[in-house]
């Protein structure tokens, strides 16, 4: 029995699969906290599909795959600001148009080529076929991300609570913001390997929308947030191995469930909460 | 006094006072259209003053180009003597945001609020000091909020969302406070607490500006006024700016108009009217020419008592 449940951690294509997981869920369950508290869920979505361009090009010109998907993240990220700026276009219509332009670009740009590129994996992707090397790299883009968050944390959480006093104060806000877009690119470069573009998206927003419904305080958000990423990851990747089936939307389909759990825990603590509440006001 | 003496008067006083000043300042938005066009007057330290004016007058503007926030196309703006930028980052000027630009779902507790008033004190992890969470104690305290500090900002009423970014204004140790419309939502008895803690800040030398549709509590707590409509219509001492001919040009017609005289007030043969110009619940109220002002706390009733008479 115990030898059964212990079967997955023997397998070093297995081994590697856990590491990367949990490399990856980590940064990703930080950082939806604040997509969630800001408002960019959809960059989220947007700058993971519009990797794919630069994907492809990185493969063409022989460069490290991250490279290239960091470049076209960040054009995205920057062409979305700069329309937003200079139209009347509204932020989330902008964001429609440049990551769905740049999706399709990429996948025309890939069936032009010769490649021994999967779309698949690319899409959704490999987490048993990793390397070391993969496991590695991804191991410093969550290092870069986890210090960046998790250092500037109050900072980030002043510019996404009210962006005025920040700059009242003197703070960088303009740092904090394309700095905070950039970690986020990287963060999709590093998911690229294991869970894909597409799902990496649900590890960008799941998180955060679970942390948000439970805690009402945000160093606790951050705590639930990165505690669900990463124990989906590891049970995801574990359970996939007994049912057979993908590891990364196994990650997903976990975390959607515990997304559901936290709605219906929430809707049953509101529930005789708020006479308390008003209680309290009367009283004050 | 008229507009363009009253302008001068506002340029003359700027030369010596190391408060608030505000000269030649000029924003025009990226689509060409101009929201404040030379805009100048000067406050000194320790007085509260009105920024008065219809919507889209250029209240929310001033605010932005006196914090930096949008590009001057001329002018200046100095704090306490200082340029602003220098003024910023040594945390002198203080924000209290409309209720509305606050997301009120966030996770976030009272005591986190007023905490983040310190962050220009501490570096840059931002780890509270003993100085700071007692610095946060005190300024909870002075605005009542004690007792609330653990709750999730959404669970409070609207005067005590008020409180709490009031709070995080002296936690910052602000000495220019900025505050944007912090009636809007408040009961009656939230005011007049709001009000006499502007009045105990201004006692501290502080200095206040405050924009506001309350044209009826302006007389009574705000020691100046600042008339706004694309550029500084008037600028100065209230009983002097706040008067008829400045209000009408200042709101057109905007604002809510009467007057009542003659045999509809008094048997007797007295010529004065008297005039109720409102946009919000509470008029200013004005017989014959002259401003029912008042600046003391005895003087406050005596005007609440008249405003409880019904015009009609």
């Amino acid at each position: 029995m115990i030898d059964t449940l212990l079967l997955p951690f023997q397998f070093p294509f297995m081994q590697q699969a856990f590491v990367i997981a949990i490399l990856v869920a980590a940064p990703m369950g930080l950082l939806s906290s604040f997509l969630i508290l800001k408002g960019w869920s959809l960059m989220g979505d947007a700058i993971s599909h519009a990797v794919l361009p630069g994907v492809v090009l990185a493969y063409v010109a022989g460069l490290p795959l991250a490279i290239g998907a960091f470049g076209a993240g960040m054009f995205c990220a920057l062409a979305v600001g700069f329309l937003r700026e200079n139209s009347r276009v509204k932020e989330d219509t902008v964001m429609g148009v440049v990551f769905s332009g740049m999706f399709g670009l990429g996948i025309v740009m890939f069936s032009m080529i010769e490649s021994e590129l999967h779309l698949l994996h690319v899409l959704f992707g490999n987490i048993l076929g990793v390397t070391w090397g993969d496991v590695a790299e991804t191991g410093v883009i969550a290092l870069i991300a986890l210090g960046f968050v998790g250092l500037l944390r109050r900072d980030l959480l002043l510019h996404a609570f009210d962006a005025q006093h920040a700059r009242a104060i003197g703070l960088p806000v303009r740092f904090y913001h394309y700095g905070l877009l950039a970690v986020l690119s990287l963060t999709i470069v590093g998911a690229l390997k294991a869970v894909g573009i597409i799902l990496a998206i649900a590890m960008l927003i799941a998180p955060g929308a679970i942390a948000f419904l439970v805690t009402r305080r945000f160093e606790a958000m951050l705590a639930v947030a990165v505690s669900v990423a990463v124990g989906c990851a590891f049970l995801g990747v574990y359970l996939s191995f007994f049912i057979d089936s993908a590891p990364a939307p196994t990650i997903v389909v976990l975390m959607t469930l515990v997304f559901v759990a936290a709605f219906a825990w929430s809707q049953m603590r509101a529930a005789p909460a708020s006479p308390r509440s008003a209680h309290d006001e009367a009283g004050a | 006094m008229n507009v363009a003496a009253e302008k001068s008067l506002s340029m003359q006083a700027g030369a010596s006072s190391a408060g608030l000043d505000v000269r030649n300042v000029t924003v025009t938005y990226r689509n060409g259209q101009a929201a404040l066009v030379d805009a100048g007057f000067s406050i000194p330290r320790g007085t509260i003053t009105a920024l008065v004016g219809v919507n889209g007058s250029g209240k929310s503007t001033l605010f932005k180009a006196i914090m930096g926030f949008v590009p001057l196309a001329t002018g200046s703006v100095s704090i306490m003597g200082e340029p602003a930028g220098r003024a910023l980052r040594r945390n002198v000027v203080a924000y209290v945001p409309q209720a509305e630009e606050v997301d009120w779902n966030f996770p976030i507790l009272v005591e986190d609020v007023v905490m983040m008033g310190r962050y220009g004190h501490m570096n840059f992890l931002r780890i509270a000091s003993a100085n700071d969470r007692r610095m946060v104690d005190e300024a909870l305290e002075r605005v009542g909020m004690s007792g609330f500090r653990k709750r999730q900002i959404g669970e409070l009423s609207g005067g005590q969302k008020k409180r709490v970014f009031l709070a995080r204004a002296l936690a910052q140790e602000g000495q220019v406070i900025l505050l944007d419309e912090p009636f809007t939502g408040v009961d009656v008895t939230t005011e007049e607490a709001i009000i006499a803690l502007l009045r105990s800040l201004r006692d501290e030398g502080r200095l206040m500006l405050v924009s506001t549709h309350n044209l009826g509590s302006v007389p009574e707590f705000c020691d100046r006024a600042v008339l706004l409509n694309r550029t500084v219509l008037a600028a100065g001492p209230t009983n002097e700016v706040f008067t008829r001919p400045n209000l009408e040009a200042a709101f057109g017609g905007v604002l809510r108009h009467f007057v009542l005289g003659g045999p509809v007030l008094h048997d007797d043969e007295d010529g004065r009217e008297l005039t109720v110009l409102t946009d919000d619940e509470r008029p200013f109220v004005l017989y014959g020419d002259k401003a029912q002002s008042s600046s003391g706390p005895a003087d406050a009733e005596d005007n609440a008592a008249a405003r409880g008479d019904d015009p009609q």
